[in-house]
């Protein structure tokens, strides 16, 4: 897969939707893309995040460690997928395990090319708002349902 | 040290000086013979002088007893001479002046050898009075003295030093010998002239050095200033972080300039008055043949003088000047080195010293500290009456673990200090197992006890050397069996210089600690390498180094199969995608292009980095390697090209100095013009119409590129044919002689410039395999501790060369590596001065925790900031303003209303 099929994937993914394809190709080509066999984690929970994945090919598991120490998958994640923009976003512990179920190729975004992007591009900042305000929403959504299903 | 320098050269060198004195004396009849030997053979070789039909021969080497006349009244002949023709006479006497020539000539050799040779052995003893007192300086007295300035005084001020002592009792005796003959012989002729040449001679030799005085003020200044600026040099170079940071260049520039002002002036003055010096000394040498003519001529005129006494003193006067205007060239050159010498030697008189029985070379084990440290009312304090310990009591136990907590302010760190013997209190008493610290020889201090300073210091050396050397205390033992011939003279130079015997190709580790075999000592690195957790440092710095397989012909081998035996564990474990391995028939993604062509290893700078793009060889089989109609060559550029494009693209809107262009652009952001303008050019005419420069330019860019890493798919399958070829070519050019520097990657053998991972890897970490990196070191070191090979690759990495000042460490490798020397040193009590600061306090603290448990029974006082560190000592004292302010276990302290319980709810 050569630079122009990343920027292709990256094009797919909703959050990027919007941007440039010049910023994508630049950020394609700072970033590291990394191969992972079935099985092997991309995030663990619990660890501190430096980066954020994109999903370019195959498919994973979010898997969260119980506290009785069991494993449940609440989410697979496909192809164009985002994942670990929230640890990054705000230094908080990777709140889930993500385990390539299949032979899984993703873009690992690190923290420091993120902020760098977000400062020299803003439209990259504004769409990752728009994003997480939506996302906000759901959430808020789904806890007013979960309250009122009590 | 002796304040006169003329009296240190005497009592240095009174024997050579005297032989020397000697030997001119006895080569004079030799010179002047040589210079009369011309005239007789002028006078009677060749014109026949003496010579007629009735004599045809003359008496040559006729031999009186010298002064027979006045001993006996009448000549007595010792022996008659032969008697010779006039052809054998020019004969004999040309070969006479040739022999003189050649013994004139072999005593000046003679001479001037013995003048050198007692001159560098003076310089010699010098230079290493000077040194020793380096080594024997206090460190407080260290301290002040600028690194740079000591030794340009050793190195280069001492320097004239030794040209001068070779002339420094022979020239004033010789040429004062001359001058004084000359002036006998003028008295003689006439009483009144040879006043009148006194009188002048007398009034240079008062004149002259009067005027000189200002002479020696303005030397010594330069001296002084010409050592200032070396110091400077140095400050500069030390601070030459806080110098860019603050973008204070300019300010050093400025005071540098001034500085070499200075030493112009005071040179300028100097030369002034100098040649003033020399035109009044020319005049008055002048003065004398003018009052000669003058008052000789009017005398001789009224009759009082005889013409031909006239004649004769003014033929004597001609040997008069010159042996004058050279004693004073002397004198100046005396003045010269008196001032140099003095000055140097005012510098390396500190008011304490330690004493040379302190630091002598003993092979006797230091007996054990045992019982317990006792200070008692220790102050110290510093030379403007500042006290940095004012009446601290401490006693401990030498089996105990003792944590002195306090701030930067509260003096601990002094306190280490003493009582390690560094420094010397200023008050009260400081005794480890009954013996006086401040009387402690190094012999025993340095053996005894162990200190790690914050700042360790590192030498320029291997990991290894840096660990023993807390051991090199005295050359031990002889390592080679074989008595080297030149030992014995050289031995016997050093003591003639006053230098100790001291041989350096000993061992001169102490095996007590670490014990006498080669294995014992591997352990005993190995147990304070794990002790300091820097095993593993230590072994990444071997895998990541070299090895010469003709020198370790076995561990090549078993490197080869470690090779093996990975490959074979990959496949079984299948994960041979994590490696790319160098195959010669095949393209490596993973590698760049460069690397891709040269297919191996080099130390020839030709062949590496940029020069690779201009090599004229490479291009040339470039140019040859031919398919599908365009040359590899053309191919690489249009690559070139093609990377360039997508550069631009990328960077272009990025500002300049933009973090990324360091870390992923191929071109860096002032150069992002060029290659836009070179881009235009292509464009326009053509890649083939770009100039040689451009050319290179864009290769260069291809040779960094690799497929895998970069994936802008510009090599295809038919590319990497192309390439290949290129690089069988290229290697049968290089193979062919032209240069031979190439060490080709080959399956079969260990390849001696890369490191050990590559050798055993045989191949790349392919680029993106998650956790690829980590899963192939995790297999390596498994596959090297199967071939049992951890050790030898410890080894290689104990040789890794740690730089200057332990540069090439990080931070707190430095002070592991320096807490580890220590460690290996097993003393009675160990002092860390906040040694390990720069580590993060978990590291700390199991650091702390391996040593302390390493060092059960055995003595420690661990001066720290951070009071909850010292958790599990058996004691605790807490020091402020230079006193123990409590003292307890930790538990006492921190409880409520204890001195740290403040401290640790804080933190």
């Amino acid at each position: 897969m050569s630079l122009d099929t990343e920027v292709d994937a990256l094009k797919k993914v909703p959050l990027f939707a919007n941007i440039e394809t010049s910023k994508l190709k630049l950020m394609a080509f700072a970033s590291e893309r990394l191969t992972y066999k079935p099985g092997q984690t991309l995030v663990k929970q619990g660890e501190q995040g430096d980066a954020a994945y994109i999903i370019l090919e195959g498919e994973a598991d979010v898997v969260i460690n119980q506290e009785d120490g069991t494993e449940v998958v609440v989410a697979a994640l496909k192809r164009h997928a985002v994942l670990g923009e929230i640890a990054i976003l705000c230094d908080v512990p990777r709140t889930a395990t993500v385990r390539a179920r299949e032979q899984t190729q993703a873009l690992k975004i690190t923290k420091d090319l993120f902020f760098r992007l977000v400062q020299d591009f803003p439209q990259i900042g504004l769409e990752v708002m728009r994003i997480l305000a939506a996302r906000l929403e759901k959430t808020t959504q789904d806890l007013t349902a979960a309250r009122g299903g009590h | 040290m002796e304040h006169n320098l003329f009296k240190y050269v005497w009592r240095h060198s009174r024997p050579e000086q005297i032989t020397i004195l000697l030997l001119v004396a006895i080569s004079m009849p030799f010179y002047f013979l040589s210079l009369d030997l011309p005239k007789q053979i002028v006078n009677q070789g060749i014109q026949g002088m003496g010579f007629s039909a009735e004599q045809p021969t003359q008496s040559f080497l006729v031999l009186n007893l010298p002064f027979g006349e006045m001993l006996t009244g009448s000549t007595v002949n010792i022996f008659s001479g032969f008697q010779l023709t006039q052809e054998t006479l020019l004969v004999v006497l040309a070969c006479s002046f040739l022999v003189m020539v050649i013994v004139n000539g072999l005593f000046k050799l003679t001479i001037n050898t013995r003048k050198g040779r007692m001159g560098e052995r003076l310089l010699r003893r010098l230079r290493y009075e000077l040194s020793d007192r380096v080594l024997r300086f206090p460190l407080p007295h260290l301290r002040k003295m600028k690194q740079a300035e000591v030794a340009t005084m050793i190195k280069d001020e001492v320097e004239p030093l030794g040209g001068f002592i070779g002339d420094a009792f022979v020239t004033p005796a010789f040429l004062g010998g001359q001058a004084l003959t000359a002036l006998t012989f003028i008295m003689v002729q006439s009483v009144y002239l040879g006043a009148v040449s006194l009188a002048i001679v007398l009034t240079q030799a008062w004149l002259i050095p009067r005027l000189r005085r200002r002479l020696l003020q303005l030397g010594k200044q330069r001296q002084l200033a010409a050592r200032a600026l070396a110091g400077r040099i140095g400050e500069v170079m030390d601070g030459a972080t806080e110098m860019h940071a603050n973008d204070t260049s300019n300010w050093e520039r400025a005071d540098l300039v001034g500085r070499l002002g200075h030493i112009f002036l005071i040179r300028f003055e100097i030369y002034q008055r100098k040649f003033f010096v020399k035109f009044l000394n020319n005049f008055l040498s002048q003065l004398t043949p003018f009052i000669f003519y003058l008052v000789g001529g009017l005398l001789a005129l009224a009759g009082q003088l005889d013409i031909g006494a006239l004649v004769a003193v003014i033929a004597a006067y001609k040997d008069l000047p010159g042996p004058i205007k050279e004693l004073i060239d002397w004198d100046q050159q005396r003045l010269d080195v008196t001032i140099k010498y003095e000055q140097v030697i005012e510098q390396f008189q500190p008011g304490t010293m330690i004493p040379p029985s302190a630091q002598a070379v003993s092979l006797e084990p230091a007996k054990p500290l045992t019982g317990k440290l006792e200070a008692k009312n220790l102050s110290l304090v510093e030379d403007d009456g500042t006290y940095r310990l004012q009446g601290l009591n401490l006693e401990m136990p030498l089996e105990q673990h003792l944590a002195i907590v306090g701030d930067s302010n509260s003096g601990k760190e002094r306190l280490a200090g003493v009582l390690a013997g560094l420094e010397h209190p200023s008050g009260g008493s400081l005794r480890i197992g009954g013996q006086d610290v401040t009387e402690m020889p190094e012999f025993i201090a340095g053996r005894r006890l162990g200190y790690v300073a914050p700042d360790v210091y590192h030498f320029p050396l291997s990991v290894r050397e840096n660990l023993l050397y807390g051991l090199r205390h005295a050359p031990y033992r002889n390592l080679s069996e074989e008595k080297d011939p030149k030992e014995e003279f050289e031995n016997r130079e050093s003591k003639r210089a006053g230098n100790p015997v001291l041989p350096l190709h000993y061992d001169w580790v102490d095996r007590g600690p670490i014990g006498d075999t080669p294995e014992e000592e591997e352990q005993a690195l190995r147990r304070a390498l794990y002790l300091v957790g820097m095993e593993h440092d230590v072994f990444r710095f071997g895998i990541y180094g070299t090895i010469d397989p003709a020198q370790h012909p076995e561990m090549a081998a078993d490197l080869l199969k470690a090779r093996a035996l990975l490959n074979q564990k990959l496949e079984e474990e299948g994960l041979s995608d994590l490696v790319d391995r160098f195959d010669p028939d095949a393209y490596n993604r993973s590698s760049t292009l460069a690397e891709n062509l040269l297919f191996g290893t080099t130390k020839d700078a030709s062949l590496q980095g940029e020069a690779l793009a201009k090599n004229p060889l490479v291009l040339e089989v470039l140019s040859e390697t031919q398919a599908g109609g365009t040359s590899l060559a053309q191919d690489l550029r249009e690559i070139g090209l093609s990377i360039a494009r997508t550069m631009v693209e990328l960077f272009a809107d990025l500002p300049s100095g933009h973090p990324f262009f360091d870390q992923f652009s191929f071109i860096e952001s002032d150069d992002l013009p060029e290659f836009e303008d070179l881009i235009g050019k292509a464009d326009r005419s053509g890649v083939e119409d770009l100039n040689k420069e451009e050319l290179a330019r864009l290769l260069e860019l291809t040779f960094n590129y690799s497929e895998a890493r970069h994936r802008l798919g510009l090599i295809d399958e038919a590319k990497e044919e192309k390439i290949l070829a290129g690089r069988k070519a290229l290697a049968k050019r290089l193979s062919s002689g032209e240069m031979s520097e190439l060490e080709p990657y080959d399956p079969e053998h260990y390849n001696a410039a890369a490191p050990i991972l590559v050798n055993v890897l045989f191949g790349r970490v392919v680029y993106g395999q998650a956790e690829g990196e980590s899963t192939l070191q995790f297999l390596v070191v498994q596959v090297l501790d199967e071939l049992d090979l951890r050790g030898a690759v410890m080894e290689v990495g104990l040789s890794y060369n740690v730089g200057l000042g332990g540069k090439r460490l990080s931070q707190s490798q430095r002070q592991l590596l320096g807490m580890a020397r220590a460690l290996l040193k097993d003393p009675d009590l160990l002092i860390v001065n906040d040694a390990l600061g720069s580590l993060d306090s978990s590291t700390q603290s199991r650091i702390m925790e391996r040593v302390r448990t390493h060092r059960e029974g055995r003595g420690i006082v661990w001066a720290m900031t951070r009071p909850q560190t010292a958790k599990d000592f058996d004691q605790v004292a807490v020091m402020g303003e230079g006193r123990i302010t409590a003292r307890g276990s930790f538990e006492e302290l921190t409880a409520a209303g204890g001195a740290l319980a403040a401290e640790i709810g804080k933190g």
